[in-house]
């Protein structure tokens, strides 16, 4: 069979897809995220409902949106209400099932900074800050992560947290009593990694042509593999269809 | 009595140095008219409130406006860094307190409802806590587990950009609603500009849309394009390319200062900057036309 050719965002986004269900209610950002989130609805998951934390349920965007808070967001979306409304009677309620993350440094326990490299006071980076995040992280049924698998980005511990994972793994998440079940996945251009038991970030799954030294030299810990780590299926030529002439044409997160 | 006056009046009579700001509008709505009139008016001290800072923010820190910034997440959307907000931080030129989006807003929920603070579920992210001393932990007096609170935010004034008003500041707001009506609420004075004066029976054939009402407003402005380059749901589009520019723009301080000499400084009001915008902007930008179904209020 003839080998298709895919990059790495294409990668990212089709395995982010596939970890989407049909009716979820999505928290989604922009970007690859965005695009995760269409391509599920326009593949295995057609029920998915996306909302994002402007205040827009249900959006419909006829264009890719460029920023989270895009007029095309609302319009033909079913429902707008306040940044409060959002965050109270969707997101604290319990009524989000899937809320994407990403940030400088994500850890072995799937804590996230995007708040500062360095001292908080005096900050040798000071990066955006939490946004949404926080409480995304802490309430969302399950959380998902994207970003490239480079050391920099996998301390074994953050700087600052800025949303929690497993905190130190075990039973700490639960102890803080915070309702979401934290961190499922992150997708790299690696591979997948997931909690295991302890809450530790495994190397779960594996992207074609990647060995386990290649995630291992860019993990900041001594990475384990899952016993049952597979590796994953290569996008295939409808993903990547939808993907390059449906979603993002203009090739500006591909 | 008509509360109608011109921007640049009731920037001077409601704002004064060290004031606390709310320039409200979650990427949408954003008063970039009222924030450059603050710069050419050449405030100082300011506190500046805002969920997303965005680059209102970022060009009035840059104009030297601004002693302290309330926030809770400091980029342009979509782009990428605030850099000349990002500089003065990292330089230690600039105070800075910082909250979760939810707290943030929870904090003019507060302010706006008249409670004392607002409650929020846990969310086991300690280290900010830890740097901002306004989060701090309560036992819910009904179970026993624990609550945060945040105290209220009660801005100076509140800036709030509409798409209709009448002139006595009941205001129409439809699209992302972001905190404008809790900033309204919250603050002590508040400046609405608006995209359209309407006649009162305007306001009063749709009611519900009637997100702020005229007896929390102290002065109605008409700005239309008051919030290029972010937007307005319906009169147009956000302008990513400017957007875009900025980043190239606030990479220096030279480069900066060319931008408010031109736009801002050089000009005398948002009128002014919209023709020099030019006809191939105002082009890119048309909303087109999406309109809703009419309801029914009943005739009673």
């Amino acid at each position: 069979m003839e080998a298709i050719n895919y990059n790495q965002q294409e990668l990212m986004v089709v395995n982010a897809a596939r970890l989407l269900k049909d009716h979820d209610t999505v928290f989604v950002g922009v970007g690859i995220p965005n695009l995760a989130c269409n391509l599920a609805m326009r593949t295995h998951a057609p029920n998915l409902q996306m909302i994002y934390e402007a205040g827009v349920i249900g959006a419909q965007p006829s264009r890719l949106p460029l920023s989270i808070g895009d007029p095309s967001l609302v319009t033909g979306s079913t429902s707008v209400c306040s940044m409060y409304d959002i965050f109270t009677l969707y997101l604290q309620r319990g009524n989000v099932d899937v809320g994407f993350l990403g940030g400088a440094q994500i850890d072995q326990f799937g804590n996230i900074n995007a708040t500062v490299i360095g001292d908080y006071q005096n900050p040798k980076v000071r990066l955006p800050g939490s946004g949404g995040s926080m409480e995304i992280a802490a309430w969302a049924n399950r959380c998902y992560i994207i970003t490239p698998h480079q050391k920099r980005r996998f301390p074994a511990r953050v700087d600052f947290h800025t949303s929690i994972g497993f905190l130190t793994g075990g039973n700490a998440r639960t102890s803080t009593g915070v309702r979401g079940g934290g961190p499922q996945a992150v997708v790299t251009n690696l591979g997948i990694l997931k909690p295991d038991e302890n809450g530790e970030l495994v190397l779960a799954a594996i992207h074609p042509g990647v060995n386990f030294e290649d995630a291992q030299a860019n993990t900041g810990w001594a990475l384990k593999k899952s016993a049952d780590c597979q590796p994953t299926s290569p996008p295939d030529r409808e993903e990547l269809r939808i993907l390059r002439e449906e979603l993002d044409p203009g090739r500006i997160y591909i | 009595m008509t509360k109608l006056c011109a921007l640049h009046e009731a920037v001077t009579r409601f704002i004064s140095d060290g004031n606390l700001i709310y320039a409200s509008g979650f990427t949408h709505l954003i008063p970039f008219a009222a924030g450059h009139e603050i710069i050419r008016q050449g405030f100082k001290d300011l506190v500046l409130a805002r969920a997303t800072p965005d680059l209102i923010y970022d060009q009035m820190v840059a104009a030297g406006c601004a002693r302290k910034i309330i926030f809770s997440y400091m980029g342009n959307p979509g782009v990428g860094s605030l850099r000349r907000m990002r500089a003065a931080i990292e330089g230690g030129k600039l105070d800075w307190e910082e909250y979760s989006h939810f707290s943030m807003i929870s904090r003019l929920q507060a302010g706006a409802s008249g409670l004392p603070f607002m409650p929020m579920n846990p969310t086991g992210a300690q280290d900010l806590a830890e740097q901002n001393p306004n989060y701090r932990q309560l036992q819910d007096p009904y179970t026993g587990a624990d609550v945060v609170v945040v105290p209220p935010l009660i801005p100076d004034v509140a800036i709030v950009h509409v798409q209709r008003a009448d002139v006595n500041g009941n205001a129409h707001v439809w699209g992302i609603l972001g905190e404008q009506r809790l900033a309204a609420f919250a603050s002590q004075h508040v400046i609405l500009t608006a995209e359209e004066i309407v006649d009162e029976a305007v306001i009063r054939s749709d009611p519900n849309r009637t997100l702020i009402p005229g007896m929390v407003v102290d002065a109605v402005c008409h700005v239309p394009f008051c919030a290029h380059p972010s937007y307005t749901q319906g009169y147009h589009d956000r302008d990513n390319e400017f957007y875009l520019a900025w980043d190239e723009i606030s990479k220096t301080e030279e480069s900066v200062q060319d931008y408010l000499d031109e736009w801002v400084y050089g000009i005398s009001d948002r009128a002014a900057y919209w023709e020099k915008l030019g006809p191939k902007v105002h082009q890119r930008l048309q909303a087109g036309e999406r309109l809703s179904e009419p309801v029914n209020y009943g005739d009673y």
